[in-house]
C-alpha cells in the first residue's frame, strides 16, 4: 500500500454501517470481501425495462462498482481478469435513488463522483458513501486486488463490459472517499478553491466573434 | 517482401506493449511535473499512477482497464511491398486486435453505437481505425498503435482569423477547465492542438498531435514551438492537478500541428491524451525483421511539407 500521510482505512465487503460512519472525505480506502459491478447496461435493464435482477444483489454485497473489467473467458469457462478501471459515474446518478432502495447498496465506487446535490438528495438519506478511484486508471493495481471472479451475470445479454461481475477482492484499492455519510464532497472542496483563480486566467482575453450556445445568455439569443 | 504473418505478429506485440508499458518519455514527463507539484492530493494521485505503471509491468497486465479505442497509424515507405497488398495488411491488423483482446486480455470496448452490441473483440464497423501516411526513399513499414480513451477531454471550435491567439488561448482554458474538473480528462496529459484544415482534418490533426508526438518534442517552426510552450505553461497555471484537485499538473506537454485552411476561418481542435497514454511502434523492414520503439515519428518533414514538388 502507498504510504500517503492520509488516513488509510480497510473496508469490508459488504460494508458495515459502523465502518461507514467513521469515513471522512479524503480518506484512502482498501476493500476486502465481495463487490459487484453494475453500470448503465444493468441499470437500464433492471430499472428502466423492469427486468428482475438475476440474483438478489443484497445477499452478495452492498458495494456497487461502476466498472467493466478487462477480462476474458477461458475455454474451461473460467475468467481471467487483467485490469480493472472505473467509468465516470455522473451519468448514472439518475438511477441511484431507485438502485439504493432495490439493492440496499451503501457504497458506490466509480470515477469522478456525482454532483454534491445528488449526494445530499440520494446518498445521505440512504446511508451511502461514494468512493472514487485514483488517477484515473490504476487498472493494474486494482487488477491485483481481484482474488476471484465468483460469478458473471448477463454476460450474453450485456457483453463483457456491461455484465454484472461478482468478485472477491483483497486489499482492493486505493480509493478516496469522495462523499461521506454527511454528503461532503472532496471534488467540490477542490473546486471551490480552484474557482477563485479561474476568472483571473481569462482577464484580457477577448470573446471570439462567433459565440457558443453556452456563451450566450439565453436560448433565444443568436450566437453571432 | 513483408508478409501478412509478420505484420499480424508485430501488431499483436505493439498492442501488448502499448497496453502494459508506459512510454518512457511520458513517465519522465510525469516525474518532472511531480517534482514541482505542491498539492497534497495531486501528489498522492501522481505517486499512485507511477506505482500502477510498475505493477502493470511486474504483473504483465494492462495499466488501465479502459482499452479506449485501439487503433493503428501506418506509415508506408514508398518502396515497401506487402505480400497480399493493403487488403492483407488490414486483415492482419484486424486479426491482431481480436487476438490481443482475448490474450492480454483487453476490455472489449467497441460496441455498435445504437444497438450497443459488443463483438467482444474490439473489432467492428470501421474498428480498429487505420490511418495511413507515406515516407519517400524507404522500404520499411511503421505501425503505431494508440489506445486512447474517448469520452472526455476533446473539443472543436470554428474560430475566425480576427479571434487570433486570444481565441485559441480562451478555448484552451475552456477545454482544460471543463474536462479537468473531477479529472474527467485523466490529466495531466499530453495535449494536442490542431489548427486549420477543414473541420474533419482539424480534428484528425489535433488528435495525432496528442498521440503521435513524444514529451519534449517541439515543432520545427520556432513560432509554433513558442506557442506550444506558452499553452503548456498556461494549462499548468490554472491551479488544477490530477482528478481536478488543487495543484499545478495539467499539461505534461503541448503539441500543435497546423494545416492550411479556409481564408475566412481558423478551426481549432484540442485533445488530451491521458495518464495511461498508451502508444507503441514497430518498424518492419523489407527482410521481415522488426524493431520496436515508442516514438511514432509520424510528423516527418515530408509529412509537414508545404511546397509544390
Amino acid at each position: 500500500m502507498t504510504n500517503t500521510g492520509f488516513n488509510t482505512v480497510e473496508l469490508g465487503g459488504p460494508a458495515e454501517s459502523a465502518e461507514l460512519e467513521k469515513l471522512n472525505i479524503g480518506d484512502v480506502i482498501y476493500i476486502n470481501g465481495m463487490i459487484y459491478t453494475g453500470r448503465e447496461g444493468v441499470y437500464r435493464k433492471i430499472l428502466d425495462e423492469d427486468n428482475s435482477p438475476p440474483v438478489d444483489l443484497s445477499t452478495i454485497s452492498n458495494i456497487n462498482f461502476h466498472c467493466s473489467p478487462a477480462a476474458s473467458i477461458e475455454s474451461d469457462g473460467s475468467f481471467t481478469v487483467g485490469a480493472v478501471t472505473a467509468t465516470a459515474s455522473f451519468r448514472f446518478s439518475k438511477w441511484m435513488e431507485r438502485w439504493f432502495s432495490l439493492t440496499n447498496c451503501k457504497v458506490v465506487v466509480g470515477k469522478g463522483g456525482m454532483p454534491q446535490s445528488d449526494y445530499q438528495q440520494y446518498f445521505v438519506p440512504n446511508g451511502a458513501v461514494y468512493l472514487t478511484t485514483v488517477g484515473y486508471g490504476t487498472g493494474a493495481l486494482l487488477g491485483r486486488g481481484i482474488k476471484k471472479v465468483q460469478q458473471v451475470y448477463w454476460l450474453k445479454e450485456l457483453g463483457i463490459a456491461q455484465a454484472i461481475w461478482v468478485m472477491e477482492v483483497e486489499k482492493f484499492g486505493p480509493f478516496l472517499v469522495e462523499s461521506d455519510l454527511r454528503g461532503n464532497s472532496l471534488f467540490e472542496q477542490s473546486k471551490r478553491e480552484i474557482d477563485q483563480n479561474i476568472e483571473g486566467l481569462y482577464a484580457g482575453l477577448k470573446q471570439p466573434a462567433l459565440r457558443r450556445y453556452g456563451e450566450t445568455t439565453h436560448r433565444t439569443d443568436e450566437v453571432i | 517482401m513483408i508478409t501478412e504473418t509478420v505484420i499480424q505478429e508485430a501488431a499483436g506485440e505493439i498492442t501488448r506493449r502499448a497496453a502494459i508499458r508506459i512510454p518512457e518519455d511520458y513517465r519522465s514527463g510525469i516525474r518532472d511535473i511531480r517534482s514541482s507539484e505542491q498539492g497534497q492530493l495531486s501528489c498522492f494521485v501522481l505517486d499512485t499512477m507511477m506505482d500502477n505503471w510498475d505493477a502493470a509491468v511486474a504483473d504483465q497486465r494492462p495499466m488501465c482497464a479502459d482499452t479506449g479505442l485501439p487503433r493503428y497509424y501506418v506509415k508506408f515507405g514508398n518502396e515497401a511491398s506487402i505480400q497480399g497488398g493493403f487488403v492483407a495488411l488490414e486483415r492482419a491488423l484486424r486479426r491482431a486486435t481480436a487476438d490481443a483482446t482475448a490474450k492480454i486480455p483487453l476490455r472489449p470496448n467497441r460496441v455498435h453505437p445504437l444497438t450497443r452490441e459488443d463483438h467482444n473483440n474490439n473489432v467492428g464497423a470501421r474498428a480498429p481505425e487505420i490511418e495511413y501516411s507515406v515516407e519517400p526513399d524507404a522500404d520499411w513499414l511503421d505501425i503505431t498503435t494508440v489506445h486512447k480513451g474517448g469520452l472526455f477531454g476533446t473539443d472543436y471550435r470554428m474560430l475566425f482569423p480576427g479571434d487570433g491567439w486570444d481565441g485559441i488561448k480562451k478555448m484552451f482554458l475552456d477545454t482544460m477547465i471543463q474536462f479537468g474538473r473531477r479529472g474527467l480528462a485523466c490529466q495531466p496529459a499530453i495535449v494536442g492542438v490542431g489548427i486549420g484544415g477543414s473541420k474533419d482534418t482539424c480534428m484528425v490533426l489535433g488528435k495525432q498531435a496528442a498521440c503521435l508526438r513524444v514529451v519534449g518534442d517541439r515543432h520545427p517552426d520556432s513560432e509554433i514551438a513558442e506557442l506550444e510552450d506558452e499553452l503548456k505553461e498556461l494549462g499548468n497555471q490554472i491551479g488544477m492537478g490530477p482528478m481536478g484537485f488543487v495543484g499545478s499538473s495539467m499539461v505534461v506537454d503541448c503539441h500543435i500541428e497546423v494545416a492550411h485552411t479556409h481564408t475566412g476561418g481558423m478551426p481549432v481542435s484540442i485533445h488530451s491524451f491521458c495518464l495511461s497514454s498508451r502508444r507503441a511502434v514497430v518498424r518492419i523492414f523489407a527482410d521481415g525483421s522488426s524493431e520496436y520503439r515508442t516514438d511514432p515519428n509520424w510528423f516527418t518533414p515530408y509529412h509537414r511539407r508545404e511546397e509544390v514538388e
